[in-house]
Protein backbone atom coordinates (compact mmCIF):
# COMPACT_ATOMS: atom_id res chain seq x y z
CA UNK A 1 0.00 0.00 0.00
CA UNK A 2 2.59 2.91 -1.14
CA UNK A 3 0.94 6.18 -0.79
CA UNK A 4 -1.02 5.42 2.39
CA UNK A 5 1.26 7.44 4.88
CA UNK A 6 0.82 10.09 2.19
CA UNK A 7 -2.77 10.05 1.69
CA UNK A 8 -3.00 10.27 5.54
CA UNK A 9 -0.74 13.30 5.97
CA UNK A 10 -2.65 14.95 3.20
CA UNK A 11 -5.99 14.81 5.21
CA UNK A 12 -4.13 16.39 8.31
CA UNK A 13 -3.21 19.49 6.37
CA UNK A 14 -6.83 19.46 4.54
CA UNK A 15 -8.56 20.41 7.64
CA UNK A 16 -6.32 19.86 10.91
CA UNK A 17 -9.08 22.13 13.03
CA UNK A 18 -11.89 19.27 12.06
CA UNK A 19 -10.06 16.27 12.57
CA UNK A 20 -7.92 16.79 15.81
CA UNK A 21 -9.74 19.82 16.82
CA UNK A 22 -7.44 20.65 19.80
CA UNK A 23 -5.72 23.91 18.52
CA UNK A 24 -9.12 24.94 17.32
CA UNK A 25 -11.47 24.16 20.31
CA UNK A 26 -9.03 26.18 22.48
CA UNK A 27 -9.33 29.15 19.95
CA UNK A 28 -13.04 28.71 20.34
CA UNK A 29 -13.28 28.78 23.63
CA UNK A 30 -11.34 31.56 24.23
CA UNK A 31 -13.22 33.38 21.49
CA UNK A 32 -16.90 32.94 23.39
CA UNK A 33 -15.80 33.76 26.63
CA UNK A 34 -14.37 37.32 25.34
CA UNK A 35 -17.47 37.66 23.39
CA UNK A 36 -20.04 36.55 25.88
CA UNK A 37 -17.94 39.02 28.37
CA UNK A 38 -17.92 36.08 31.70
CA UNK A 39 -15.40 34.38 33.16
CA UNK A 40 -15.45 30.62 33.66
CA UNK A 41 -17.46 30.31 36.79
CA UNK A 42 -20.48 29.10 35.53
CA UNK A 43 -22.45 31.04 38.26
CA UNK A 44 -21.92 34.20 36.40
CA UNK A 45 -23.19 32.58 33.08
CA UNK A 46 -27.09 32.43 34.83
CA UNK A 47 -27.97 35.86 33.30
CA UNK A 48 -26.39 35.47 29.96
CA UNK A 49 -27.84 32.49 29.05
CA UNK A 50 -31.49 33.28 27.68
CA UNK A 51 -30.11 36.46 26.17
CA UNK A 52 -29.02 34.92 23.27
CA UNK A 53 -28.56 37.35 20.03
CA UNK A 54 -28.32 37.22 16.62
CA UNK A 55 -24.55 38.00 17.16
CA UNK A 56 -23.42 35.52 19.57
CA UNK A 57 -25.39 32.82 17.30
CA UNK A 58 -23.33 34.45 14.13
CA UNK A 59 -20.17 33.20 16.12
CA UNK A 60 -21.20 30.03 17.06
CA UNK A 61 -21.93 29.34 13.53
CA UNK A 62 -18.55 30.58 12.37
CA UNK A 63 -17.17 28.25 15.38
CA UNK A 64 -19.12 25.50 13.57
CA UNK A 65 -18.09 26.37 9.89
CA UNK A 66 -21.83 26.68 9.20
CA UNK A 67 -22.74 29.96 7.31
CA UNK A 68 -25.98 30.95 7.82
CA UNK A 69 -28.45 33.43 6.11
CA UNK A 70 -29.71 35.93 7.59
CA UNK A 71 -33.27 34.94 8.14
CA UNK A 72 -31.32 31.51 9.34
CA UNK A 73 -29.95 33.60 12.14
CA UNK A 74 -33.45 35.61 13.14
CA UNK A 75 -35.17 32.04 13.45
CA UNK A 76 -32.05 30.59 15.16
CA UNK A 77 -31.97 32.98 17.66
CA UNK A 78 -35.64 33.21 18.96
CA UNK A 79 -35.98 28.88 19.08
CA UNK A 80 -32.01 29.23 20.87
CA UNK A 81 -33.76 31.27 23.81
CA UNK A 82 -36.61 28.55 24.27
CA UNK A 83 -34.34 25.68 23.97
CA UNK A 84 -31.51 27.31 26.60
CA UNK A 85 -34.28 28.57 29.30
CA UNK A 86 -35.08 24.86 29.30
CA UNK A 87 -31.83 23.47 29.99
CA UNK A 88 -32.12 26.07 32.72
CA UNK A 89 -33.63 23.37 34.63
CA UNK A 90 -30.12 21.57 34.92
CA UNK A 91 -29.03 24.39 37.69
CA UNK A 92 -31.13 21.98 39.96
CA UNK A 93 -29.11 18.37 39.21
CA UNK A 94 -27.15 17.55 42.13
CA UNK A 95 -23.29 16.68 41.81
CA UNK A 96 -23.15 13.16 41.80
CA UNK A 97 -20.63 10.14 42.36
CA UNK A 98 -19.79 8.28 39.21
CA UNK A 99 -19.54 4.63 40.02
CA UNK A 100 -18.30 3.62 36.29
CA UNK A 101 -16.69 0.16 35.91
CA UNK A 102 -14.36 0.97 33.00
CA UNK A 103 -11.62 -1.18 31.57
CA UNK A 104 -9.38 -0.89 28.47
CA UNK A 105 -10.55 -2.67 25.46
CA UNK A 106 -7.18 -3.39 23.37
CA UNK A 107 -6.21 -5.55 20.59
CA UNK A 108 -2.63 -6.45 19.32
CA UNK A 109 -1.18 -4.17 17.29
CA UNK A 110 -0.83 -6.05 13.79
CA UNK A 111 -1.18 -5.17 10.86
CA UNK A 112 -4.10 -5.61 8.88
CA UNK A 113 -6.16 -4.98 6.00
CA UNK A 114 -7.40 -1.41 5.26
CA UNK A 115 -8.90 0.27 2.93
CA UNK A 116 -7.41 0.47 -0.42
CA UNK A 117 -6.39 4.25 -1.39
CA UNK A 118 -8.75 4.30 -4.16
CA UNK A 119 -11.41 3.26 -2.46
CA UNK A 120 -10.57 6.32 -0.01
CA UNK A 121 -10.36 8.14 -2.43
CA UNK A 122 -13.81 6.77 -4.15
CA UNK A 123 -16.09 9.58 -2.62
CA UNK A 124 -14.30 12.73 -2.95
CA UNK A 125 -15.26 15.37 -4.81
CA UNK A 126 -11.45 16.18 -5.80
CA UNK A 127 -8.29 14.01 -5.79
CA UNK A 128 -5.62 14.89 -7.29
CA UNK A 129 -2.33 12.52 -7.68
CA UNK A 130 -3.64 10.23 -5.49
CA UNK A 131 -4.42 12.75 -2.68
CA UNK A 132 -7.88 14.47 -0.92
CA UNK A 133 -7.77 18.01 -2.51
CA UNK A 134 -8.80 20.93 -0.20
CA UNK A 135 -9.54 24.41 -0.51
CA UNK A 136 -6.73 26.87 -0.13
CA UNK A 137 -5.72 27.39 3.70
CA UNK A 138 -5.99 31.18 3.43
CA UNK B 1 -46.68 -0.22 -1.61
CA UNK B 2 -43.46 1.20 0.16
CA UNK B 3 -43.27 4.45 -2.46
CA UNK B 4 -46.69 5.47 -1.67
CA UNK B 5 -45.24 6.94 1.89
CA UNK B 6 -41.58 7.75 0.89
CA UNK B 7 -40.07 5.02 3.16
CA UNK B 8 -36.98 4.04 1.06
CA UNK B 9 -34.39 6.41 0.13
CA UNK B 10 -32.84 4.07 -2.05
CA UNK B 11 -34.70 0.80 -2.86
CA UNK B 12 -31.90 -2.08 -4.45
CA UNK B 13 -31.50 -5.26 -3.02
CA UNK B 14 -28.57 -6.73 -1.24
CA UNK B 15 -28.71 -10.48 -1.67
CA UNK B 16 -28.04 -12.38 1.70
CA UNK B 17 -26.46 -16.17 1.85
CA UNK B 18 -28.84 -18.89 0.81
CA UNK B 19 -28.64 -20.80 4.06
CA UNK B 20 -29.13 -19.47 7.33
CA UNK B 21 -31.56 -18.42 10.52
CA UNK B 22 -32.94 -15.70 8.25
CA UNK B 23 -32.87 -17.30 4.59
CA UNK B 24 -35.74 -16.24 2.91
CA UNK B 25 -36.75 -12.94 5.29
CA UNK B 26 -36.83 -9.54 3.70
CA UNK B 27 -34.80 -7.22 6.42
CA UNK B 28 -34.70 -3.54 5.20
CA UNK B 29 -31.73 -1.03 6.97
CA UNK B 30 -31.83 2.20 8.03
CA UNK B 31 -29.74 4.67 5.34
CA UNK B 32 -27.46 5.53 8.94
CA UNK B 33 -25.97 1.82 8.56
CA UNK B 34 -23.36 1.52 5.52
CA UNK B 35 -23.92 -0.51 2.63
CA UNK B 36 -21.04 -1.74 0.76
CA UNK B 37 -21.58 -0.12 -2.33
CA UNK B 38 -25.04 1.12 -1.85
CA UNK B 39 -25.48 4.91 -1.17
CA UNK B 40 -25.72 5.59 2.52
CA UNK B 41 -27.55 9.00 2.62
CA UNK B 42 -28.26 9.47 6.08
CA UNK B 43 -31.39 10.88 4.66
CA UNK B 44 -28.79 13.78 4.13
CA UNK B 45 -28.16 16.29 1.02
CA UNK B 46 -24.56 16.38 2.38
CA UNK B 47 -24.40 12.45 1.87
CA UNK B 48 -26.53 12.01 -1.52
CA UNK B 49 -24.00 10.26 -3.26
CA UNK B 50 -21.88 8.48 -0.42
CA UNK B 51 -21.14 4.98 -1.66
CA UNK B 52 -19.80 3.64 1.25
CA UNK B 53 -16.60 1.21 0.46
CA UNK B 54 -17.38 -1.39 3.39
CA UNK B 55 -20.45 -2.64 5.26
CA UNK B 56 -21.05 -1.90 8.39
CA UNK B 57 -21.02 -5.40 11.01
CA UNK B 58 -24.27 -5.94 11.15
CA UNK B 59 -25.18 -5.92 7.52
CA UNK B 60 -22.40 -8.43 7.16
CA UNK B 61 -24.22 -10.64 9.93
CA UNK B 62 -27.22 -10.23 8.33
CA UNK B 63 -26.00 -11.07 4.81
CA UNK B 64 -24.47 -14.11 6.32
CA UNK B 65 -27.64 -14.94 8.23
CA UNK B 66 -29.17 -15.12 4.95
CA UNK B 67 -31.49 -12.28 5.08
CA UNK B 68 -32.42 -10.32 2.11
CA UNK B 69 -31.68 -6.38 2.02
CA UNK B 70 -34.44 -4.51 -0.04
CA UNK B 71 -33.58 -1.30 0.47
CA UNK B 72 -32.24 1.60 2.56
CA UNK B 73 -34.85 3.33 4.44
CA UNK B 74 -35.52 7.03 5.35
CA UNK B 75 -34.78 8.62 8.30
CA UNK B 76 -34.38 12.00 9.95
CA UNK B 77 -31.47 13.85 9.02
CA UNK B 78 -28.57 12.24 11.04
CA UNK B 79 -30.86 10.83 13.31
CA UNK B 80 -31.81 14.17 14.57
CA UNK B 81 -36.03 14.02 14.68
CA UNK B 82 -38.89 12.42 16.33
CA UNK B 83 -41.07 12.60 13.34
CA UNK B 84 -39.09 11.62 9.91
CA UNK B 85 -39.86 14.69 8.79
CA UNK B 86 -36.71 16.43 8.49
CA UNK B 87 -35.04 13.90 5.98
CA UNK B 88 -33.76 15.67 2.91
CA UNK B 89 -35.79 12.97 1.05
CA UNK B 90 -39.15 14.63 2.37
CA UNK B 91 -40.86 12.87 5.13
CA UNK B 92 -42.19 9.42 5.78
CA UNK B 93 -46.27 8.96 5.92
CA UNK B 94 -47.50 6.67 8.83
CA UNK B 95 -49.07 3.66 6.94
CA UNK B 96 -51.18 2.55 10.11
CA UNK B 97 -51.81 5.93 10.56
CA UNK B 98 -52.43 7.76 7.13
CA UNK B 99 -52.21 11.82 7.16
CA UNK B 100 -49.55 11.48 10.26
CA UNK B 101 -45.80 11.26 11.14
CA UNK B 102 -44.42 7.49 11.76
CA UNK B 103 -42.42 8.63 14.37
CA UNK B 104 -38.75 8.99 13.89
CA UNK B 105 -35.84 8.80 13.53
CA UNK B 106 -36.38 5.78 12.20
CA UNK B 107 -39.65 6.32 10.28
CA UNK B 108 -38.82 4.25 7.41
CA UNK B 109 -37.58 1.28 9.23
CA UNK B 110 -41.05 1.24 11.11
CA UNK B 111 -43.01 2.21 8.02
CA UNK B 112 -41.84 -0.48 5.78
CA UNK B 113 -42.78 -3.30 8.69
CA UNK B 114 -46.03 -1.66 9.56
CA UNK B 115 -47.17 -1.57 5.55
CA UNK B 116 -45.50 -5.32 5.15
CA UNK B 117 -42.97 -4.48 2.67
CA UNK B 118 -40.74 -5.86 4.69
CA UNK B 119 -40.51 -8.88 7.06
CA UNK B 120 -38.31 -6.62 9.61
CA UNK B 121 -36.10 -4.06 9.37
CA UNK B 122 -33.27 -2.13 11.39
CA UNK B 123 -33.13 1.38 12.91
CA UNK B 124 -30.74 3.06 15.31
CA UNK B 125 -32.01 4.44 18.81
CA UNK B 126 -29.89 7.63 20.58
CA UNK B 127 -32.72 8.81 22.33
CA UNK B 128 -35.96 6.85 21.10
CA UNK B 129 -35.53 6.22 17.45
CA UNK B 130 -35.77 2.54 17.16
CA UNK B 131 -38.90 3.07 19.91
CA UNK B 132 -40.57 6.00 19.10
CA UNK B 133 -41.42 4.87 15.45
CA UNK B 134 -42.25 1.14 16.22
CA UNK B 135 -44.95 3.06 18.73
CA UNK B 136 -46.48 4.95 16.39
CA UNK B 137 -46.96 2.52 13.34
CA UNK B 138 -48.35 -0.11 15.92
CA UNK B 139 -44.72 -2.33 15.33
CA UNK B 140 -42.15 -3.69 18.13
CA UNK B 141 -38.72 -2.22 18.22
CA UNK B 142 -35.80 -3.23 20.55
CA UNK B 143 -33.19 -0.96 21.77
CA UNK B 144 -30.37 -3.00 23.22
CA UNK B 145 -28.07 -2.27 26.00
CA UNK B 146 -25.35 -0.24 25.22
CA UNK B 147 -22.43 -2.55 23.69
CA UNK B 148 -25.00 -5.30 22.97
CA UNK B 149 -25.02 -4.34 19.56
CA UNK B 150 -21.49 -3.57 17.30
CA UNK B 151 -21.91 0.35 15.72
CA UNK B 152 -19.36 -0.08 13.36
CA UNK B 153 -20.65 1.07 10.16
CA UNK B 154 -23.49 3.16 12.01
CA UNK B 155 -22.85 6.93 10.51
CA UNK B 156 -22.17 8.56 14.32
CA UNK B 157 -24.98 11.57 15.61
CA UNK B 158 -24.20 10.77 19.45
CA UNK B 159 -22.01 7.75 20.14
CA UNK B 160 -22.07 7.46 23.81
CA UNK B 161 -25.77 7.12 23.48
CA UNK B 162 -26.87 4.92 19.85
CA UNK B 163 -27.56 1.60 19.17
CA UNK B 164 -28.66 -0.04 16.88
CA UNK B 165 -31.54 -2.48 17.05
CA UNK B 166 -34.02 -4.50 15.12
CA UNK B 167 -38.07 -3.75 14.35
CA UNK B 168 -40.35 -6.46 13.34
CA UNK B 169 -44.49 -6.86 13.65
CA UNK B 170 -44.05 -9.36 16.45
CA UNK B 171 -41.92 -9.89 19.61
CA UNK B 172 -40.01 -13.41 18.55
CA UNK B 173 -39.42 -11.80 15.15
CA UNK B 174 -37.93 -8.79 16.65
CA UNK B 175 -35.61 -11.18 18.96
CA UNK B 176 -34.65 -13.64 16.04
CA UNK B 177 -33.42 -10.56 14.35
CA UNK B 178 -31.79 -9.41 17.45
CA UNK B 179 -29.89 -12.78 17.73
CA UNK B 180 -28.34 -12.53 14.47
CA UNK B 181 -26.99 -8.93 14.98
CA UNK B 182 -26.06 -8.99 18.73
CA UNK B 183 -22.49 -9.74 20.36
CA UNK B 184 -18.94 -8.59 20.38
CA UNK B 185 -17.18 -7.47 17.71
CA UNK B 186 -13.51 -6.62 16.98
CA UNK B 187 -14.25 -3.35 15.29
CA UNK B 188 -16.52 -2.01 18.06
CA UNK B 189 -14.20 -1.60 21.10
CA UNK B 190 -17.37 -0.52 22.70
CA UNK B 191 -19.19 -4.00 22.26
CA UNK B 192 -19.50 -6.74 24.95
CA UNK B 193 -20.17 -10.01 25.77
CA UNK B 194 -23.15 -10.13 27.74
CA UNK B 195 -23.02 -11.75 31.11
CA UNK B 196 -26.01 -14.17 30.39
CA UNK B 197 -27.16 -15.09 27.07
CA UNK B 198 -29.06 -18.02 26.72
CA UNK B 199 -32.16 -19.72 29.15
CA UNK B 200 -30.11 -21.55 31.34
CA UNK B 201 -28.66 -17.98 32.34
CA UNK B 202 -24.99 -19.20 31.32
CA UNK B 203 -22.83 -16.95 29.39
CA UNK B 204 -21.45 -17.78 26.00
CA UNK B 205 -21.39 -17.37 22.37
CA UNK B 206 -24.80 -18.59 22.30
CA UNK B 207 -27.27 -16.05 21.97
CA UNK B 208 -31.11 -16.74 22.51
CA UNK B 209 -33.34 -14.23 22.85
CA UNK B 210 -36.30 -15.81 20.88
CA UNK B 211 -36.95 -18.52 23.36
CA UNK B 212 -37.99 -16.01 26.08
CA UNK B 213 -40.83 -14.83 23.73
CA UNK B 214 -42.93 -17.35 25.68
CA UNK B 215 -45.65 -14.67 26.59
CA UNK B 216 -45.36 -16.31 29.98
CA UNK B 217 -45.52 -13.34 33.13
CA UNK B 218 -46.76 -15.24 35.87
CA UNK B 219 -44.96 -13.74 38.65
CA UNK B 220 -43.43 -10.92 36.59
CA UNK B 221 -43.03 -8.13 39.36
CA UNK B 222 -43.32 -4.42 37.02
CA UNK B 223 -42.34 -1.17 38.31
CA UNK B 224 -44.07 1.92 36.91
CA UNK B 225 -42.37 4.86 37.30
CA UNK B 226 -44.66 8.02 37.92
CA UNK B 227 -42.95 10.65 36.13
CA UNK B 228 -43.39 8.73 33.18
CA UNK B 229 -47.00 8.37 33.35
CA UNK B 230 -47.70 11.56 34.86
CA UNK B 231 -47.02 13.50 32.06
CA UNK B 232 -48.72 11.98 28.91
CA UNK B 233 -51.63 12.53 27.69
CA UNK B 234 -55.04 10.60 28.61
CA UNK B 235 -55.64 9.30 25.04
CA UNK B 236 -52.29 7.11 25.60
CA UNK B 237 -52.94 6.52 29.63
CA UNK B 238 -56.05 5.25 29.14
CA UNK B 239 -54.59 2.20 26.67
CA UNK B 240 -51.30 1.33 28.74
CA UNK B 241 -53.63 1.24 32.12
CA UNK B 242 -55.91 -1.15 29.97
CA UNK B 243 -52.44 -3.07 29.43
CA UNK B 244 -51.40 -3.23 32.38
CA UNK B 245 -54.88 -5.09 33.69
CA UNK B 246 -54.39 -7.18 31.22
CA UNK B 247 -50.97 -8.46 32.42
CA UNK B 248 -52.09 -8.30 35.97
CA UNK B 249 -55.38 -10.94 34.73
CA UNK B 250 -52.20 -13.15 33.28
CA UNK B 251 -50.22 -13.42 36.66
CA UNK B 252 -48.50 -10.09 36.52
CA UNK B 253 -48.22 -7.83 39.53
CA UNK B 254 -46.98 -3.37 39.68
CA UNK B 255 -46.05 -1.26 41.66
CA UNK B 256 -45.40 2.86 41.33
CA UNK B 257 -41.72 3.49 41.74
CA UNK B 258 -40.35 7.39 41.63
CA UNK B 259 -37.56 8.47 39.09
CA UNK B 260 -36.87 12.09 40.34
CA UNK B 261 -33.91 12.55 38.16
CA UNK B 262 -35.55 11.74 34.68
CA UNK B 263 -37.57 15.04 35.32
CA UNK B 264 -34.31 16.66 33.86
CA UNK B 265 -33.94 13.36 31.16
CA UNK B 266 -34.73 15.17 28.27
CA UNK B 267 -32.31 18.28 28.93
CA UNK B 268 -29.28 17.09 29.82
CA UNK B 269 -29.80 14.00 26.50
CA UNK B 270 -30.39 17.10 24.57
CA UNK B 271 -27.26 18.83 26.32
CA UNK B 272 -25.04 15.52 25.69
CA UNK B 273 -26.32 14.49 21.83
CA UNK B 274 -25.93 17.76 20.12
CA UNK B 275 -22.04 18.20 21.92
CA UNK B 276 -21.52 14.52 20.75
CA UNK B 277 -23.16 15.81 17.32
CA UNK B 278 -21.20 19.15 16.75
CA UNK B 279 -17.93 16.77 16.98
CA UNK B 280 -19.13 13.72 15.10
CA UNK B 281 -20.51 16.12 12.20
CA UNK B 282 -17.19 17.84 11.93
CA UNK B 283 -16.02 15.38 9.67
CA UNK B 284 -18.65 16.82 6.92
CA UNK B 285 -16.38 19.29 5.33
CA UNK B 286 -17.32 18.27 1.27
CA UNK B 287 -13.16 17.29 1.24
CA UNK B 288 -13.40 13.18 1.75
CA UNK B 289 -17.14 13.29 0.82
CA UNK B 290 -20.19 15.66 0.94
CA UNK B 291 -21.36 18.62 -0.97
CA UNK B 292 -18.46 20.51 -2.50
CA UNK B 293 -16.76 21.88 -4.81
CA UNK B 294 -15.59 25.05 -6.16
CA UNK B 295 -16.73 27.47 -3.64
CA UNK B 296 -14.46 30.20 -4.11
CA UNK B 297 -12.85 31.49 -0.82
CA UNK B 298 -9.92 30.25 1.73
CA UNK B 299 -10.98 26.90 3.68
CA UNK B 300 -13.01 27.75 6.10
CA UNK B 301 -15.50 29.75 4.32
CA UNK B 302 -15.59 26.77 1.95
CA UNK B 303 -16.21 24.45 4.67
CA UNK B 304 -18.70 26.48 6.08
CA UNK B 305 -20.89 27.40 2.34
CA UNK B 306 -20.28 23.23 2.09
CA UNK B 307 -22.53 22.78 5.40
CA UNK B 308 -24.91 25.41 4.91
CA UNK B 309 -25.79 23.66 1.25
CA UNK B 310 -25.20 20.18 2.44
CA UNK B 311 -27.35 20.37 6.34
CA UNK B 312 -30.73 21.06 7.10
CA UNK B 313 -32.27 22.70 9.80
CA UNK B 314 -32.44 20.49 12.22
CA UNK B 315 -29.03 19.66 11.60
CA UNK B 316 -27.35 23.02 11.91
CA UNK B 317 -29.61 23.54 14.99
CA UNK B 318 -28.23 20.92 17.08
CA UNK B 319 -24.43 21.17 16.04
CA UNK B 320 -24.83 24.83 16.61
CA UNK B 321 -26.15 24.76 20.19
CA UNK B 322 -23.99 21.80 20.69
CA UNK B 323 -20.75 23.71 19.74
CA UNK B 324 -21.56 26.79 22.65
CA UNK B 325 -22.80 23.66 25.26
CA UNK B 326 -19.15 23.14 24.99
CA UNK B 327 -17.24 26.52 25.07
CA UNK B 328 -15.83 28.10 27.96
CA UNK B 329 -18.40 29.43 30.56
CA UNK B 330 -21.21 27.11 29.22
CA UNK B 331 -19.28 23.83 29.35
CA UNK B 332 -19.85 23.50 33.02
CA UNK B 333 -23.41 25.01 32.86
CA UNK B 334 -24.48 22.38 30.36
CA UNK B 335 -22.25 19.82 29.41
CA UNK B 336 -20.92 18.58 33.11
CA UNK B 337 -24.22 19.37 34.70
CA UNK B 338 -25.93 17.01 31.84
CA UNK B 339 -23.35 13.90 32.75
CA UNK B 340 -24.44 14.53 36.66
CA UNK B 341 -27.95 14.18 35.24
CA UNK B 342 -26.71 11.17 33.15
CA UNK B 343 -25.33 9.83 36.34
CA UNK B 344 -28.30 10.20 38.74
CA UNK B 345 -30.27 8.51 35.74
CA UNK B 346 -28.26 5.56 35.94
CA UNK B 347 -28.46 5.19 39.81
CA UNK B 348 -32.28 5.77 39.73
CA UNK B 349 -32.90 2.61 37.18
CA UNK B 350 -30.32 0.69 38.85
CA UNK B 351 -32.49 1.25 42.36
CA UNK B 352 -36.02 0.71 40.93
CA UNK B 353 -34.67 -2.68 38.87
CA UNK B 354 -33.49 -4.00 42.45
CA UNK B 355 -37.35 -3.65 43.01
CA UNK B 356 -38.74 -5.03 40.20
CA UNK B 357 -37.88 -6.91 37.14
CA UNK B 358 -38.79 -4.76 34.32
CA UNK B 359 -39.91 -1.17 34.39
CA UNK B 360 -43.56 -0.69 32.58
CA UNK B 361 -44.47 3.18 30.68
CA UNK B 362 -45.87 4.92 27.49
CA UNK B 363 -43.74 4.48 24.80
CA UNK B 364 -44.62 8.23 23.71
CA UNK B 365 -46.24 10.47 25.81
CA UNK B 366 -48.55 11.59 22.95
CA UNK B 367 -49.94 9.32 19.95
CA UNK B 368 -48.09 10.37 16.50
CA UNK B 369 -48.83 13.70 15.55
CA UNK B 370 -50.43 15.45 12.35
CA UNK B 371 -47.79 15.60 9.56
CA UNK B 372 -46.57 18.79 9.59
CA UNK B 373 -47.47 19.93 13.04
CA UNK B 374 -44.12 19.76 14.67
CA UNK B 375 -41.66 21.60 12.38
CA UNK B 376 -41.62 25.12 13.85
CA UNK B 377 -41.09 24.02 17.15
CA UNK B 378 -37.92 22.01 17.54
CA UNK B 379 -38.65 22.16 21.95
CA UNK B 380 -42.27 20.91 21.79
CA UNK B 381 -40.65 18.11 19.42
CA UNK B 382 -37.48 17.35 22.04
CA UNK B 383 -40.30 17.33 25.06
CA UNK B 384 -41.89 13.79 22.90
CA UNK B 385 -38.95 11.92 23.60
CA UNK B 386 -39.77 12.72 27.74
CA UNK B 387 -40.17 8.78 27.84
CA UNK B 388 -37.35 7.23 25.85
CA UNK B 389 -34.44 9.28 26.25
CA UNK B 390 -33.69 8.41 29.98
CA UNK B 391 -33.07 4.96 28.79
CA UNK B 392 -30.16 5.68 26.53
CA UNK B 393 -29.44 7.96 29.40
CA UNK B 394 -28.79 4.68 31.80
CA UNK B 395 -27.33 2.83 28.93
CA UNK B 396 -30.08 -0.02 29.53
CA UNK B 397 -32.41 -1.90 27.09
CA UNK B 398 -36.14 -1.29 26.14
CA UNK B 399 -38.55 -2.65 23.85
CA UNK B 400 -41.82 -0.74 22.47
CA UNK B 401 -45.03 -3.59 22.18
CA UNK B 402 -47.99 -2.26 20.50
CA UNK B 403 -50.67 -1.57 23.19
CA UNK B 404 -53.74 -0.88 21.18
CA UNK B 405 -55.53 1.91 19.98
CA UNK B 406 -56.93 5.65 20.80
CA UNK B 407 -60.37 6.30 20.48
CA UNK B 408 -59.20 7.60 17.11
CA UNK B 409 -57.53 4.72 16.08
CA UNK B 410 -53.79 5.76 16.44
CA UNK B 411 -51.32 3.30 17.75
CA UNK B 412 -50.37 3.41 21.27
CA UNK B 413 -47.25 1.81 22.55
CA UNK B 414 -46.05 0.19 25.60
CA UNK B 415 -42.48 0.70 27.02
CA UNK B 416 -40.52 -2.20 28.83
CA UNK B 417 -37.05 -1.13 30.20
CA UNK B 418 -35.28 -4.01 31.49
CA UNK B 419 -31.79 -4.20 33.86
CA UNK B 420 -28.11 -4.23 31.45
CA UNK B 421 -28.09 -7.09 29.38
CA UNK B 422 -31.48 -7.98 30.50
CA UNK B 423 -33.04 -8.21 27.31
CA UNK B 424 -34.61 -11.75 27.80
CA UNK B 425 -36.74 -9.96 30.49
CA UNK B 426 -38.02 -7.29 28.34
CA UNK B 427 -38.54 -9.81 25.44
CA UNK B 428 -40.83 -12.35 28.05
CA UNK B 429 -42.37 -9.22 29.24
CA UNK B 430 -43.25 -7.79 25.56
CA UNK B 431 -44.19 -11.30 24.50
CA UNK B 432 -47.52 -10.97 26.22
CA UNK B 433 -49.02 -7.87 24.63
CA UNK B 434 -47.31 -8.91 20.93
Amino acid sequence: MAGTGGLFIEILTAAPGHLGGMSDDADAEADVDAEAGVDTDAEAVDTEADAVDPDEVRHVADLARIDLADADVDRFTEQFADILASFEALDEVPEVDREEDLANVMRPDEEREGLTQEEALANAPETEDGYFKGPRVS
Amino acid sequence: MATDYNAYVTAETIEGADDGPLAGKTVAVKDNISTGGVRTTCGSAMLDDYVPPYDATVVERLTEAGATIPGKTNMDEFGMGTTTETSAFGPVENPAAPGHVPGGSSGGSAAVVAAGDADMALGSDTGGSIRCPAAFCGVVGIKPTYGLVSRYGLVAYANSLEQIGPIAPGVEEAAELLEVIAGPDGRDATTRAPPSTNAAGESGDDLDYASAADGDVDGLDIGVPTELVAGADERVTDVFWDAIADLEDRGASYHEVELPSVEYAVESYYVIAMSEASSNLARFDGVRYGQSGGFDGNWNETFAESRRKGFGDEVKRRVLLGTYALSAGYHDKYYAKAQDARAWIQQDFDAALEEADVLASPTMPVPPMALGESLDDPLTMYLADANTTPVNMANLPAISVPAGETDGGLPVGLQFVGPAFGERAIIRAGSALA
